[in-house]
């Protein structure tokens, strides 16, 4: 059934927001601490042994294909509800900030690669 | 009877729903017009740009979640269905080809991850930025459009500062997409293994793929392969190793 995998997804969300509240106050900072990160580890170990085990069936992956397609409108959405309006000011940090990111990505791909060889 | 009054009324007590419509129509728009490129600007980065120039319109702290007709954008874009749909991405990653990636994949991500830290960290603190939180955002955004505002949320950075990191994803995502094909010869990506590189070192999975695929298609899956790791491990590293390695340096 559908439901399980969305509970499926809903359980390594909250396990993993549980996590990185955990960590952060015994980090002593009032963060998150990588609580999305966790999750998704949860979600690839779970839904690869529930795949591998049989009992993640077809129907059941649909609940967490669904809202993997629905992540880039919900980034669209995210998006328009920023405060950009008063980003506009610091819109030339964005376009320095993208194109040094990568520039440097890119003259590290012959340095990484070279070494891939060997 | 006031028909467009009772239309604005449907609309408002059914938030969620509207913002479904809406957004379902901002995608439509916005894949379309990609679509003249032919392949070379992928449409969910135009999407993401009509996104930001909608919240500019709403004018407010909350965008276009400011005016009231369009509150119900606020709850699909909010934290709590962004990380969800974020985790669910996680779906489909193949333990098997995790450990195909190998060092070399695994090397690229740390140092994808370092260079996009090094970048936005630099250049934010170039223009005035101080506070770890503000500057460590901003390099996560430069990571990618989404580990930007996790870490953000996460470290509790105002949204301005938030609206800055995904404007850098963006800005990031569209420079990948643009110039992988005329980079890609002098930078020697023609085969898997350095379309593995590739993939990690810049990150952006909707970059790399329309990158990629301008390139030669067939290497698409080896630079998503690694690609796809990225985000989740800069959402991991971001608000926890980078953000103490940023409070360490600027306090």
């Amino acid at each position: 059934m559908v439901i399980y995998g969305v509970g499926l997804l809903a359980f390594c969300y909250l396990t993993g927001m549980y996590i990185g509240d955990v960590l952060g106050a015994l980090l002593g900072v009032k963060a998150n601490i990588g609580g999305v990160g966790f999750a998704m580890l949860f979600l690839i170990l779970l839904s690869n042994k529930g795949i591998d085990a049989g009992w993640l069936d077809k129907k059941s992956q649909e609940g967490i294909a669904f809202w993997a397609a629905m992540y880039i409108p919900i980034v669209v959405a995210m998006s328009s509800i920023q405060n950009v309006a008063a980003a506009v000011s610091g819109g030339i940090v964005a376009f320095l900030g993208g194109l040094l990111g990568s520039a440097l990505a890119f003259l590290l791909i012959p340095v990484l690669s070279s070494f891939a060889k060997k | 009877m006031n028909f467009g009054a009772m239309f604005g009324k449907v609309l408002m007590s059914n938030g969620l729903i509207t913002a479904f419509v809406i957004i379902a129509i901002t995608n439509l728009i916005a894949y379309k017009l990609a679509g003249l490129s032919k392949g070379r600007i992928h449409g969910s980065a135009v999407a993401i740009l009509f996104g930001l120039v909608l919240a500019y319109i709403g004018g407010g702290s909350k965008g276009i979640a400011t005016i009231p007709l369009f509150a119900g954008i606020g709850m699909m874009g909010g934290a709590m269905f962004r990380d969800f749909a974020i985790v669910s991405t996680a779906f489909g990653a193949d333990l098997r080809e995790i450990k195909k990636v190998g060092i070399v994949g695994v090397l690229s991500l740390v140092f994808g991850l370092i260079t996009s830290w090094i970048a936005g960290v630099v250049v934010a603190f170039a223009l005035g930025y101080r506070s770890s939180v503000d500057l460590v955002t901003i390099g996560a955004g430069v990571a990618t459009f989404v580990v930007g505002p996790v870490t953000g949320a996460a470290l509790g950075a105002s949204s301005e500062v938030i609206a800055i990191s995904i404007a850098a994803g963006v800005v990031k995502s569209l420079a990948v997409m643009i110039f992988t094909p005329f980079v890609a010869k002098p930078l020697g990506i023609n085969n898997p293994q350095s379309a593995m590189v590739f993939g990690g070192l810049a990150g952006t999975t909707s970059g790399t793929a329309a990158g990629m695929a301008a390139v030669d298609p067939k290497l698409v899956p080896y630079a998503a392969m690694t690609a796809t790791f990225y985000t989740g491990s800069g959402c991991l590293t971001f608000p926890s190793i980078f953000y103490f390695l940023t409070r360490a340096i600027f306090g």
